[in-house]
């Protein structure tokens, strides 16, 4: 397939967001889940940190922020993203416009899921991460750019390398889609379908 | 060469290795709900796609549905559930919805089906999906892109995780339950401490359970962050296989499903059984949990300060004070249910409390069996009457209900609920909720005590 346009570096404001183990309810509140389309849920992204119960902006919350209120990079606590597999979170954060969450760890769905819409999650040491949060919650708006393709991030003087794998680095340059691409590869699937023996199929009742 | 379980499972599932670094592997069995599949079908429709093996999958309804009555409590969760209804038909799916005598919580319809054997890898869209890992087979949750692309191709891209290994060793002591053990797991390796790990758990302690048991320990892995749970087949997951709809169904022959005994894990941790207590969770992630005998922790008890912070932050949001005993935290709520704990076993340990005894004054309490099969079963054993006798109200429709409170079963801001769900988190029960992590017999003691309490007083 033709890949998308490539995205090799990620640049913008980064919000210091420390707590650990946000979970995929926090930043997805589930009375945004009913809903059979991807669209309308920048608005629930991080809802009840971002607002209070009568839908005002809480002022204490980052996001609500000046120079915040435009970042595209998150500075996270260990643990981001666990809980439940709730692709709506990733959706949510790359409509709130997030490109970015630097952070030492990441579950394990929320990062395939992350991948899937262009949302990078370079994992860093505990120690760059103390100096990018250090860095991102200065007031003056100075930018962080992730390069993809050399896996290193930088900051005004901060220059770290990050974690990425392959398929993961190359699915987030080449933006591609994962299931056409694999679609190429039919003929193997058969083979293997091929080779089941007759008890290694399930068929559901219906 | 010697390899793992978790290795094994990988091996006999791998379709071919992708020039990235990716594996493309088989999913036998899929299995899909209400929330995160609509999504998967729009995103088919718009590339022109079929989906690959309409008969290996199945779709239930179970997250948003009511549990009082078999029809949609208001339009939204209506929108969802016809619109599961409406792809299954249109792709020739499996759908087990509202009023199918088959109907539950994905991951109690699937065994009860025998629709898991040792040796199968079976994908959801759902996080729970390790649940799987109890019968010998690779169960692991997915999102929705991914649930589009086990659609279109009957397989995933896929990388191997890093092995882990947590032995329980030794007998547990009683009143202590599957539920406790992984809590206890949860509570030594950390929420997120198994990050990019299979886990295999093994040991006498592990052995001795039950399937529900099993069931109930891998279930609640994905919550340290283990994306695929697993436990050795043996002669119990044999036995287990027997008897259901779609027994013998599929045999997947010429391997034993256990790790060879050489098998080196790159991280192991050893449990002794005879340290694990009946626990409760006191804050707002499912690895701050103490005994039930035991103080909710201080300030004191941490060094650094993000970690004081991080406990002054989830006590001011669950309403208790520091050193705190657990025992004095008094409940408004007593769920019992969600695919943790509502299997019948479950309702059978909670039944035994409850047997001639009366919920607390001012206690609500409620039970949602797993399945329509599960309440079938209980109603039939006499469960069900018990439960009432005591107070609990008894629902009539299965589903998820007050585990993540996506239909009519909302706790109030400030409500605090004994429960036998998987996640404390902030917000999960209703906004503002208060969720206490425990075993389905220890929200049974709570209700009848009205606080937090010790089953093993409850003899
Ligand atoms: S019972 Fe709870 S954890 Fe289980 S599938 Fe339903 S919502 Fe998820």
């Amino acid at each position: 397939m033709k890949d998308k346009q490539m995205t090799k570096t990620i640049k913008g404001i980064a919000a210091p967001l420390p707590l650990a183990n946000v979970d995929t309810d926090v930043i997805m509140p589930k009375r945004f889940l009913i809903t059979i389309t991807r669209e309308g849920l920048g608005n629930g992204t991080f809802a009840d940190l971002r607002f209070d119960s009568a839908g005002e902006q809480r002022p204490e919350f980052i996001l609500n922020k000046s120079p915040w209120t435009r970042a595209s990079i998150l500075v996270v606590g260990d643990n981001f993203g666990c809980g439940s597999s709730r692709e709506h979170a990733v959706w949510g954060m790359r409509q709130l416009g997030i490109n970015a969450c630097i952070g030492t760890g990441f579950a394990g769905i929320f990062y395939d899921n992350a991948r899937k819409n262009g949302l990078a999650l370079p994992v860093v040491s505990p120690s760059t991460r103390d100096l990018l949060l250090q860095f991102a919650s200065d007031a003056s708006g100075n930018e962080v750019s992730i390069d993809l393709e050399r896996r290193t991030i930088t900051a005004a003087d901060i220059s770290a390398p990050f974690e990425m794998d392959d398929a993961t680095q190359t699915a987030l340059i080449r933006g591609r889609d994962d299931t056409l691409d694999s679609l190429e590869h039919a003929a193997a699937i058969r083979d293997y379908e091929a080779g089941l023996k007759s008890k290694m199929r399930v068929s559901v009742i219906k | 060469m010697s390899r793992t379980l978790y290795d094994k499972l990988v091996d006999a599932h791998k379709v071919c290795d992708l020039p990235d670094g990716d594996t493309l592997i088989y999913v036998d069995f899929h299995i899909m709900n209400e929330y995160t599949s609509p999504q998967a079908f729009s995103g088919l429709d718009t590339k022109g796609l079929e989906v690959w093996r309409p008969e290996a999958h199945l779709a239930v309804i179970d997250h948003v549905n009511a549990t009082r009555s078999s029809e949609p409590h208001d339009t939204a969760s209506k929108l969802l559930i016809d619109n599961l209804q409406a792809n299954c038909t249109k792709h020739g799916i499996a759908f087990y919805g509202l009023g199918d005598p088959r109907q539950g919580i994905e991951h109690v319809v699937v065994p009860e089906q025998g629709l898991v054997s040792p040796g199968m890898l079976i994908a959801c869209g759902d996080s729970h999906t390790t649940t799987y890992g109890a019968y010998g087979a690779l169960g692991f949750g997915i999102g929705t892109s991914e649930v589009e692309h086990v659609l279109a191709t009957q397989t995933l891209r896929y990388k191997r995780m890093k092995t882990m290994r947590v032995t329980v060793d030794g007998e547990t002591a009683p009143g202590v339950t599957a539920k406790d053990i992984i809590m206890k797991i949860v509570q030594v390796v950390g929420a997120g401490g198994a990050n990019g790990f299979a886990v295999e758990f093994a040991g006498s302690a592990i052995r001795s359970l039950d399937m529900a048991g099993r069931m109930t320990v891998c279930n609640m892995a994905v919550e340290l962050g283990a994306r695929a749970a697993l436990i050795a087949a043996d002669q119990l997951t044999e036995a287990a296989m027997e008897g259901h709809p779609h027994s013998g169904q599929f045999a997947f022959n010429g391997e034993s499903w256990s790790s060879d005994p050489e098998a080196v894990f790159d991280e192991v941790f050893i449990i002794l059984g005879a340290d694990i207590e009946p626990l409760i969770t006191w804050g707002t992630s499912p690895d701050q949990s103490v005994p039930i005998t035991a103080n909710v922790p201080s300030a004191t008890d941490y060094i650094s300060p993000e970690a004081k912070a991080a406990l002054a932050r989830s006590l001011h949001y669950m309403g208790l004070s520091e050193g705190q005993s657990a025992q004095s935290i008094k409940i408004d709520t007593a769920f019992i249910g969600s695919c943790t704990n509502s299997r019948i076993e479950d309702l059978r340990e909670a039944a035994k409390i409850l047997e001639g005894r009366k919920v607390a004054k001012g206690v609500e309490a409620i039970v949602v069996p797993g399945s329509a099969m599960t309440r079938i079963k209980a109603e039939a054993e006499g469960l069900r009457a018990v439960f009432e006798a005591a107070g609990f109200e008894w629902r009539p429709e299965a589903g998820c209900s007050m585990c993540l409170a996506m239909n009519d079963d909302i706790a109030m801001d400030g409500e605090r609920v004994a429960s036998s769900t998987n996640r404390n988190f902030e917000g999960r029960q209703g906004r503002g909720a208060r969720t206490h992590l425990m075993s389905p017999a220890m929200v049974a003691a709570a209700a009848i005590a009205g606080h937090l309490a010790d089953v093993r007083d409850f003899k």
